[in-house]
């Protein structure tokens, strides 16, 4: 059947239908008709400011820009004429007349736009002998250069930070040839240093302070790598250049964050080769952490824990956010087969039993993923502050907001940034109050508005002046207005636990439509270690221990530890000493083993200290916030540290267990696609990077005993738990340095 | 602290009324400002952003596409000389030079005493009595070299404080 809405029209004589109101460039792109383009860029504001997109159109007297033209009924498009040739040829002559041309010695070389077309439209000379005009580069922050002259002004930086990240940092000085781009506090850049404007730079003129004149494009290995600090989980293009990690990037766009990567996930992947990174084993000896071979921490690690076992003392075990799934997997095996204790979690900062539990014999249809804020009608957010700690989530729902009008309700104990995009805020006292009463318990009383926010300064023409009118009609207008929606996704951060996670299901299933949900947990795999059974009530897919058979929760165990209460504590990959600090003392009669990248506070205590990789150094699967399963691919390494999955078979070997054999995550992964509910993942789509949608939704999920408080990490932009620490560049840039706890 | 006078400000308030969108009200502001100020001080563009919602970064990027926005102290008598094609026809290049060589001056500089700046400005639109000459808001037409040298003469004993018939 022929869908009305389509359009019909030719291009070089080749019939093609399009949705009507798709731009001509659009339109021809689809069909794989190349029209280059400089200035245009899908999802951003028009600039038709290159003149590269020109084609002619029948009974239209000139050549006009595909890239601002929408197709109509019956048009007739020539990309492929003299004319339109010679029109090319000008533009680039044009954009080269004061183009330095450097482009041997130029960062984007190899993989810079205007060279591309060059090569493939330019004219072979320019007419132009004029001298050209030179310019210093300009240092705009520690991660942002700008080299004026290689700028062909195509204004993509300045919309990218303005529209993309809501920043505005970028501007236009001047006029005609004088033009150029410049930052927000005229010599230097105050921004959110995402490095945004430096990918999306079709040249050189914004290179990145971590990268530049390193080395290029083509004497790198790119990997596509998952990034490692928040949950979610954006693809980072790794290069790699004799084993070493020089950049992160993203450049092919394939990833579930498609245009996006804040600071962390484009720099902050230099503490891989911070000189304090652990690369031998330590045990302590005479008092001191001195150097051992892996033999022998491996030998001790396994005598140490049999005694204990003989002797029934406890053992504690903590995993950590960080590590892949496969070995979040085989660490609670570990931990339940091998030590054979009950006493094993992590550092937990989203309810996700709590949020499986409420949704117990709902399907896929119930969970949201990231890409679903692009489109969703309606969000309601719940608590945390996506914009410095989950920056792809506020990415995400700035997009829906910009091209979908997502109507955003903001329900926070805070002044979070996207009330800038809010269509209602209510900042409240008490968010699980607040929750309450939307669930239609209580007065609007109970959780009274701890301020009104004023209605932000829209900066989108295309915004309805009514919708953003008034935002201070309180909670009860607030729940009204949300009753009225449909399809509404419900993201909820750490700041709410247990039954207030229930009370906000209660209400979302009570609203019409298909309500979904997402909780936002901090650190690359915190679902992973979730949903591969990190609990001490939990074992993998959320399924309960058998009856009073479970351990002792995080909390409990620190505080165990004072009372001699634990033979032994095994961290992995975690600094529970950073926010529960423990006396020398205490640890007496605890033999702690510590598996990280650093010496971290809780490493500094340990008794034994393997020294790991990070998750660019190994390959396995990671789960973002949301569920999404991709493969992590090993980039660098780091000679002398293992990964945890090995560390992890070695210790199984060294007690004894034959039968585990060598760490080979693929066989893990399939035991993991076997055994734990919800992972049963095609593994074409996730090997393609697809993000296949774990599904964990495993019926109800009792309570635990002593449900533990979740402690997000509050992290800003420029912090990222012990992790953060370690970067040269978070640490670099001004507008972090207050951050720094 | 506002950096305008409380008339000023009150002006400003009524003018961001007149649009539907406040931020069409800049560019009169940054003239008005200049105005007072005799050139757009960092305290009058954090002022105007200020009152608009706008960055600093908005106001300044208005402030450089229009070249009669200075960010710039000029001197007490700003002297802008036409060269646009009427002008240069009739010897507005010749103008320039001289009040170059007569205030010690180039392009967009400003004498050491502070009393004149110059600038070479495109057609000021008033062709029909080029060579023209526009000295702060008033206007000097059909000029000859003599002519100018008395109107400058003229404004430098208006600065040193002494009358003067022209
Ligand atoms: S680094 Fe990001 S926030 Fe800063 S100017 Fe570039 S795009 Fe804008
Ligand atoms: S700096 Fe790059 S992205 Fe920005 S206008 Fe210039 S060429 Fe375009
Ligand atoms: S948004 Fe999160 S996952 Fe994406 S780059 Fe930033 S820290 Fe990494
Ligand atoms: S891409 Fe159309 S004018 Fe630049
Ligand atoms: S050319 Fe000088 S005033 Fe018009």
């Amino acid at each position: 059947m022929a869908d009305p809405a389509l359009v019909h029209l030719t291009v070089n004589g080749q019939p093609l239908q399009v949705p009507a109101g798709t731009l001509l460039i659009e339109a021809c792109k689809q069909h794989g008709i190349e029209v280059p383009s400089f200035c245009y860029y899908p999802n951003l504001s028009l600039q038709a400011a290159c003149r590269m997109c020109l084609v002619e159109i029948e009974k239209m007297p000139k050549l006009q820009t595909a890239c601002t033209v929408v197709v109509s009924e019956g048009m007739v498009v020539n990309s492929d004429s003299e004319t339109v040739h010679r029109a090319r040829k000008s533009a680039i002559e044009f954009i080269l007349t004061n183009h330095p041309l450097d482009c041997p010695v130029c960062d984007a070389g190899g993989e810079c736009e205007l060279q591309d077309m060059t090569f493939k439209y330019g004219a072979e000379q320019g007419r132009f002998v004029e001298p050209k005009r030179h310019r210093e580069e300009q240092q705009w922050s520690p991660v942002v250069y700008f080299d004026r002259p290689r700028c062909i002004l195509c204004y993509r930086c300045v919309r990218a930070c303005g529209e993309g990240m809501d920043v505005w940092a970028l501007g236009v000085a001047n006029r005609g040839i004088n033009a150029t781009i410049i930052p927000s506090h005229q010599d230097h850049l105050e921004c959110e240093e995402c490095g945004n404007c430096i990918d999306i730079c079709p040249v050189g003129a914004l290179t990145s302070g971590a990268y530049r004149y390193q080395t290029r494009p083509w004497e790198m290995q790119h990997v596509g790598a998952i990034c490692t600090f928040c949950g979610d989980g954006c693809k980072t293009t790794l290069g790699v250049r004799n084993g070493e990690i020089l950049r992160g990037d993203n450049r092919d766009k394939s990833g579930i964050n498609g245009d996006f990567l804040c600071i962390k996930g484009r720099y902050g992947l230099d503490f891989t080769r911070h000189p304090e990174r652990l690369k031998q084993p330590l045990a302590r000896r005479d008092g001191e952490l001195q150097p051992v071979s892996w033999g022998y921490a491996l030998e001790t690690a396994a005598k140490r824990w049999r005694e204990i076992q003989k002797a029934q003392g406890a053992i504690g075990v903590i995993g950590s956010t960080r590590i892949l799934n496969e070995e979040a997997y085989t660490l609670q095996k570990f931990a339940r087969q091998v030590l054979g204790t009950p006493h094993l979690d992590h550092h937990r900062t989203a309810d996700f039993p709590a949020l499986f539990d409420a949704l117990a014999g709902r399907g896929a249809e119930s969970l949201a993923r990231l890409d679903d804020l692009k489109t969703a009608p309606a969000v309601l957010l719940v608590g945390g502050d996506p914009t410095p700690q989950h920056p792809l989530t506020a990415w995400n729902l700035r997009w829906g907001y910009r091209q979908h009008k997502t109507r955003l309700y903001v329900l926070n104990s805070g002044d979070i940034k996207l009330r800038r995009q809010a269509y209602r805020y209510a900042q409240v006292a008490s968010l699980a109050a607040a929750v309450r009463y939307l669930n239609g318990e209580g007065e609007a009383q109970s959780a009274p508005l701890t301020g009104v926010a004023e209605p932000s300064e829209k900066r989108w023409p295309q915004t309805p002046a009514a919708e953003v009118a008034r935002l201070d009609e309180g909670l009860q207008d607030f729940r009204a207005r949300l009753r009225q929606e449909q399809d509404v996704i419900i993201v909820f951060s750490g700041d709410i636990a247990g039954d207030s996670v229930r009370d906000l299901v209660a209400f979302g299933n009570s609203l019409s439509g298909q309500t979904r949900y997402l909780a936002l947990a901090d650190n690359a795999n915190a679902r992973g270690a979730a949903d591969m059974g990190l609990y001490p009530d939990l074992l993998p897919g959320y399924v309960p221990v058998a009856a009073g058979q479970a351990g002792l929760n995080l909390e409990q165990m620190l505080a165990a530890l004072p009372r001699q209460g634990l033979a032994s504590l095994y961290v992995v990959g975690a600094n529970p000493f950073r926010s529960h600090p423990v006396a020398a003392g205490d640890l007496k009669q605890t033999f702690l083993v510590v598996q990280d990248l650093f010496l971290t506070e809780t490493a500094r205590q340990a008794d034994l200290v393997f020294p790991a990789l990070c998750a660019y150094e190994k390959a396995g699967t990671v789960t973002n916030t949301g569920g999404q399963v991709q493969p992590q691919r090993r980039g660098g390494g780091c000679e002398g540290a293992k990964s945890d999955l090995e560390i992890l078979h070695r210790l199984a070997a060294a007690m004894g267990e034959a039968a585990w054999g060598a760490a080979d995550p693929d066989r893990t992964l399939q035991e993991i696609r076997a055994q734990v509910k919800g992972y049963d993942l095609p593994l074409a789509k996730l090997l393609a990077g697809e993000a296949p949608l774990a599904l964990p939704l495993n019926g109800r999920v009792p309570r635990a005993a002593a449900d533990l408080p979740l402690r997000p990490h509050h992290d800003t932009l420029f912090t990222a738990g012990t992790l953060g620490r370690y970067s040269a560049t978070l640490n670099s840039v001004m507008e972090g340095r207050a951050d720094k706890r | 602290m506002s950096p305008f006078s409380p008339q000023l400000e009150a002006r400003f308030r009524e003018l961001m009324q007149r649009y539907p969108a406040r931020r069409s009200a800049l560019v009169p502001m940054l003239l008005y400002a200049q105005d007072e100020l005799g050139w757009l001080t960092p305290a009058a563009v954090q002022r105007i952003a200020e009152l608009l919602a706008e960055t600093e970064l908005a106001v300044r990027e208005v402030i450089g596409y229009y070249s009669m926005l200075r960010t710039e102290p000029t001197g007490k008598y700003h002297v802008q000389v036409c060269t646009n094609i009427s002008c240069l026809l009739r010897g507005g290049d010749e103008l320039y030079a001289h009040c170059e060589r007569r205030l010690g001056v180039g392009h967009k500089q400003t004498a050491a005493d502070g009393v004149f700046s110059l600038e070479e400005v495109e057609c000021i639109g008033a062709c029909s009595w080029a060579p023209a000459v526009q000295v702060n808001y008033d206007f000097h037409q059909e000029l000859t070299v003599e002519q100018l040298d008395k109107i400058l003469d003229a404004y430098a004993a208006r600065a040193r404080g002494e009358r003067t018939d022209s």
